[in-house]
């Protein structure tokens, strides 16, 4: 396990986010906040948080639970069974410029399910991708609009993000997975 | 968080839901906490959701019915999936078809789930023995109606927090009442207190064995319980003479506004439905600030949508 962000590096990240949400998209229409279940729910708790305070006014923003939207929800699933949560968004997202807030970008697909709920809501004006970190592995044609940090992984890796809220502590990790680890043994030694 | 970690862990592997008897605890608290998901569906301008996309779904009732019925049917298109519906009037059930064999012809068509309600204990299980669709056991002859007891007690559940340690009453014709059952299960797994109210006739002859306290008066527990569910009487089953007259019953055993002057102030009031008014209940009652019967309906949809959702889940699992 290697980690890549710490706490204070987190916190500015999110800072960095919230300046270039402002200056890209501030000006063009009611920005609301959409975080992810369940680690992009906390995320967007604090970008909402933050963009309230920079604009002075309260930023809406609510939870998406993606799961009924699923592509593998009728396939065996490898990490378990998914559980339904509730989506909670008080607020009428027709005309909005809706900042969907995820943890990780990998495949795409927990954002394409977040998309298709979303549609499912009303029409926004925009749907935008924010992220904290991003790494390469995508499956579908998707990619973030705010991206905190890019992490350069080998796809036996994983990125591993820890929230206060939700974890005890702030803490981005790079870990290796399990099996493909022995392959990349096995290219290390041949590289030698 | 701790929460959040048991959840991971639990699967649920039922693919068929035929009694709460069978369920644990924890099983019914899935359920429920799941039905919370998908009560935001039908808030939406757009109801509807897909995760039953491509799936179909057949309502198999030999028995009349409008609430659950409708309900499943609604739940079931709120997921996406298609519905057929199956009534044994009109159908070859009448001209002497078997259920096992009508059951067997529609998964023949590609059904995915069947929602059984039939006269005969027992006929969800049969029928999840011989078939490999998933079965949601939509009421029993006099066993069971698990959707039901869910509903009741996802109501419940929403308004006071929790069960444990709630006092609740059921009242009427409890021997031919499935909803009693369910509710019964359901109920003491989640830590609550039953007791089942009504005349002897009227109570089931075994009742002594079940986890319930009896009584044979509502004006002596009327001060006690936190929860009353006032079952109808269902005329069509009563053979013989159970009560002298209607107007007997109901002075004894009907809910009337003056009863209602003993309770707690914050009982709830519940009737699975359909209600004869001003038989169990009076309607000042039944649409008086304690009850919780539209309630019950609004939460019967999601929990149905739950059922569906995760008996499909299950399926998915077994491949």
């Amino acid at each position: 396990m290697k980690v890549i962000l710490n706490s204070r590096r987190i916190q500015q990240i999110l800072k960095d986010l919230t300046g270039r949400i402002i200056s890209e998209i501030g000006g063009r229409g009611d920005i609301a906040i959409v975080g992810i279940r369940s680690r992009g729910e906390i995320l967007g708790q604090r970008l909402a948080a933050l963009l309230s305070k920079k604009l002075n006014k309260d930023v809406l923003h609510g939870t998406l639970d993606i799961t009924l939207y699923r592509d593998d929800l009728n396939s065996p699933q490898k990490n378990g069974q998914p559980h339904v949560r509730t989506t909670e968004i008080g607020f009428d997202i027709e005309d909005k410029i809706i900042i969907l807030v995820d943890d990780v970008l990998y495949t795409g697909r927990s954002t394409r399910a977040a998309m298709d709920a979303l549609i499912d809501l009303g029409r926004p004006k925009a749907i935008k991708l924010a992220v904290l970190v991003e790494r390469a592995g995508r499956e579908f044609p998707i990619q973030a609009d705010f991206v905190g940090y890019r992490a350069k992984v080998t796809p036996d890796q994983s990125v591993q993000v820890s929230l206060v809220e939700s974890d005890g502590k702030d803490e981005v990790s790079i870990n290796q997975t399990q099996e493909p680890e022995r392959k990349k043994s096995k290219i290390k030694l041949r590289k030698k | 968080m701790k929460e959040k970690r048991q959840d991971k862990q639990f699967v649920w592997n039922r693919k068929h839901l035929l009694s709460l008897r069978e369920l644990s605890a924890e099983e019914i608290t899935y359920i429920l906490d799941t039905a919370k998901g998908f009560e935001e569906i039908s808030t939406r301008s757009v109801k509807k959701a897909p995760p039953l996309r491509g799936k179909v779904v057949v309502n198999l009732f030999f028995e009349d019915s409008t609430r659950t019925r409708n309900s499943f049917t609604l739940a079931a298109s709120r997921l996406s999936a298609d519905v057929i519906e199956f009534t044994e009037k009109g159908s070859s059930v009448a001209k002497g078809e078997t259920l096992l064999d009508t059951a067997r012809n529609l998964e023949a068509m590609g059904v995915d789930i069947v929602v059984i309600r039939h006269s005969a204990g027992g006929a969800p299980k049969l029928l999840s023995r011989s078939i490999k669709a998933c079965v949601v056991n939509a009421g029993d002859g006099f066993c069971e109606h698990p959707t039901q007891g869910l509903l009741d007690v996802h109501t419940i559940r929403k308004i006071k927090g929790s069960l444990k340690g709630l006092k609740i009453a059921i009242v009427g014709d409890i021997s031919h009442s499935r909803v009693a059952r369910s509710d019964m299960w359901a109920m003491t797994k989640l830590g609550a207190e039953v007791v089942f109210v009504g005349p002897p006739t009227l109570m089931p002859s075994q009742v002594g064995r079940l986890p319930v306290k009896v009584s044979y008066s509502l004006d002596d527990i009327i001060e006690k319980v936190d929860v009353i569910n006032m079952l109808r009487i269902q005329f069509e089953r009563l053979g013989g003479n159970p009560f002298p007259s209607v107007r007997e019953y109901s002075h004894y055993f009907g809910l009337t506004v003056e009863r209602m002057k003993r309770a707690k102030p914050d009982i709830l009031v519940m009737h699975p439905g359909p209600i004869n008014r001003g038989l169990e209940m009076e309607s000042e009652v039944a649409d008086g600030e304690h009850s919780v019967i539209l309630e019950q309906v609004k939460n019967g949809l999601a929990v149905r949508m739950a059922v569906l959702f995760l008996v499909n889940q299950a399926a998915a699992l077994g491949d």
